[in-house]
């Protein structure tokens, strides 16, 4: 018997013989699905007197979220930073290889550049629902340039600038627009950051402190301007220090205002981050731990040798070196690798993994009441993998868009 | 009456759920001859759900013919409240059987007209062709749904404001907190029940010990409504040891003695279903 036709005529899948995660935890229950949301059973019981057309049998697998990277920088030899002539085909092709690590949303990621990169680069990106072409736009991540030249990690230092005309007016004047940005990183102790800061706040953007010298108090103030993430925490700030613990310091902070939460993005891919301090920051404050996988243009190329771009870089397992030498050229860990890795380190629960890359991305960009929960009326991105943590398929508004 | 009496509450739920599974199967309900069955909520009877879950699971029973009908529902608690009766019934029963929505009928707390949504049931059940088996459990005031002591042993399906015992007891469903109770409900009246052609009362646990000696073992009384089966030409009570604690050990011996079990086989699919029944009144 149909659903009644007053509410909807879509067809309603339920997928039965399988464990969900939701309200933090692993349960037995079927997950319904209509419209591409996710469908409460009991409303469509007791007030449409409907039930499912297809039942789908997961042989007792595991139902997550999508996972959300809030941090690519590129892959598969495309180089977001790049202005290539053909920007949204190089978006494609990544948002379409990443389904196949359970990434339904991602943030595409452009590091430092100059002016005329951003105004190639951002009016073309959009932010764009996921479906069987590839995973969904949630808007760009712009780390950069308004950063601290002695953290500048691999960022080229002509490009980094500070905030010269009192914030706002530097905004625009590099990057032109803000339309379909999501995230954006600073270092706070450049001079007129807060502004900046409160700027992008008001607007919806998400801000984020890395590449950075900036003290505790320094960070603190730009957390009570607005900030709520902190850019792969460990790397390209100043290392904890027990009478000054720098941004590090944030994870355990009194001076966060009350009800909201700073969030931290690590990169657990075993090289970027030694296994014992991601554990500790993990124990500190495991609600805001944030799984980005900061790949680079080699991320999801085979091993040996590759030019890219002015680059040399040489593939070794998960180890991308500039060639011929030792030193790392980015991380090339995919976010199911990350998913698995923090929870062997960590010794985490399957839900607490699950949610690093789900439900903490979901809210660091404040659109958890849509994507990374399987709560009802949430888009239907979910992913199912078995018990090794091993994606098997995608899903995204409700359709199956990828398959082991 | 029938007076079953098990070891302990799961033997009893067993016991009970194993006789709905067989009164259906015996019924062979079809398209045109639906069983209906009256159920209730509250922990007494999860047990019993939880075993006839597990013979829909295992292909023994199914529900795609019988309508149920619930006892009661309280008033204004919004539906999806996950204290709501339709919410019990949706987590505990219906989700995981193969009942049909519209074969499934329970009084809406949140009607405009309550009375006229109360008439309304009570003609769903008259054009449903009567409960074949109501199952009801007992409060520990000797209620059956919520007709509290006083209720009229002939009412009907009506709103009545509950009684200080029974939102005490209630309580623990909402945190202990006496103001968050609902205070009214809409319920199916003994008259109702007692229209039924059946009646299976289960009542487990030594808190409701009193109560059954004072619905069996003492006249028909308002102030015990469950006392008003005593009328009823085939009415079973399961309970397990702990609910005869307040009754005369000659009564308990009594039933206990003139139990003449017999193995009540009914075929169903090629298959073969035993269950140990009392044939003595």
């Amino acid at each position: 018997m149909p659903s009644n036709k007053s509410v909807s005529d879509a067809p309603i899948t339920q997928f039965i013989n399988c464990r969900i995660l939701r309200d933090h935890c692993l349960q037995r229950e079927d997950l319904w699905v209509r419209d591409g949301k996710i469908l409460n059973p009991e409303k469509l019981f007791f007030d449409e007197q409907g039930f499912a057309d297809h039942k789908v049998d997961c042989g007792n697998k595991i139902i997550a979220p999508g996972f959300i990277d809030a941090q690519i920088n590129g892959g598969y030899g495309i180089d977001f930073s790049q202005a290539s002539s053909d920007i949204n085909g190089g978006l494609s092709l990544v948002a379409k290889k990443i389904l196949e690590h359970g990434v339904t949303s991602f943030c595409p990621t452009l590091v430092t550049s100059p002016p005329e990169i951003y105004r190639q680069v951002i009016p073309e990106v959009r932010v764009k629902d996921g479906g069987a072409e590839g995973a969904g736009i949630l808007g760009l991540h712009l780390e950069g340039p308004f950063i601290n030249e002695e953290k500048r990690g691999a960022h080229p230092p002509k490009f980094i600038r500070p905030f010269k005309k009192g914030g706002v007016v530097d905004l625009t004047e590099v990057y032109g627009t803000l339309d379909n940005v999501a995230l954006v990183t600073v270092a706070p102790e450049l001079t007129n950051s807060g502004p900046a800061i409160r700027e992008l706040v008001r607007r919806g953007i998400t801000v984020s402190l890395g590449h950075s010298m900036a003290d505790l108090s320094q960070a603190e103030e730009a957390v009570m301007n607005g900030a709520s993430f902190i850019t792969h925490l460990f790397n390209a700030m100043l290392p904890f220090h027990h009478r000054d613990p720098g941004i590090v310091g944030l994870l355990t902070s009194d001076r966060v205002p009350a009800g909201r939460t700073v969030y931290y993005g690590m990169i657990a891919d075993g090289i970027h981050t030694h296994p014992a301090a991601l554990r500790i920051a993990h124990r500190s404050h495991p609600a805001g731990l944030v799984l980005v996988t900061d790949a680079v243009t080699a991320m999801g190329l085979p091993a040996g040798r590759h030019t890219l771009g002015q680059q040399e870089i040489h593939i070794e397992g998960l180890h991308a070196y500039v060639a011929g030498t030792t030193t790392l050229s980015g991380s090339i860990a995919t976010m199911d690798m990350c998913v698995r890795h923090f929870k062997q380190a960590s010794g985490c629960s399957v839900e607490a993994a699950l949610e690093a890359a789900s439900l903490h991305p979901a809210q660091v960009l404040g659109i958890s009441h849509q994507k990374g929960t399987l709560d009802y009326g949430s888009d239907a991105d979910f992913i199912i993998l078995d018990d090794t943590l091993t994606v098997r398929e995608t899903h995204i508004a409700g359709q199956l868009v990828w398959k082991k | 009456m029938r007076l079953v009496i098990l070891d302990d509450y799961d033997l009893a739920s067993e016991w009970a759920a194993k006789y709905i599974r067989n009164r259906i199967i015996q019924f062979r309900p079809s398209a045109d001859r639906y069983f209906t069955l009256g159920l209730p909520t509250g922990s007494t009877p999860l047990g019993c759900y939880r075993k006839l879950i597990e013979y829909h699971k295992s292909g023994d029973l199914s529900f795609k013919y019988v309508k149920t009908f619930n006892m009661d529902e309280y008033v204004g608690l919004p539906r999806d409240h996950p204290e709501s009766y339709h919410s019990y019934m949706w987590n505990n029963f219906f989700k995981h059987i193969d009942i049909e929505p519209q074969n499934t009928h329970i009084l809406d707390g949140n009607a405009t007209d309550l009375q006229a949504e109360c008439d309304a049931f009570e003609q769903k059940i008259t054009a449903a062709g009567g409960i074949e088996l109501f199952v009801g459990g007992i409060g520990p005031d000797g209620h059956i749904a919520f007709n509290e002591p006083g209720s009229s042993l002939v009412s009907r399906t009506r709103v009545k404001t509950l009684a200080k015992d029974t939102i005490v007891a209630n309580a623990r469903f909402f945190g202990n907190d006496l103001s968050k109770v609902p205070t009214m409900t809409l319920t199916v009246g003994v008259g109702t029940v007692m229209d039924a052609r059946e009646v299976m009362i289960l009542i487990t646990g030594a808190h409701k010990a009193f109560a059954l000696y004072k619905a069996i073992e003492e006249g028909v009384n308002h102030m015990w409504t469950v006392s008003a089966f005593q009328q009823h030409p085939r009415t079973i009570f399961v309970c397990d040891e702990d609910a005869t604690l307040e009754l005369r050990v000659k009564t308990v011996k009594y039933f206990k003695g003139i139990v003449d079990w017999v193995l009540w086989k009914v075929q169903f699919k090629g298959n073969q279903f035993w269950h140990l029944i009392v044939t003595k009144v």
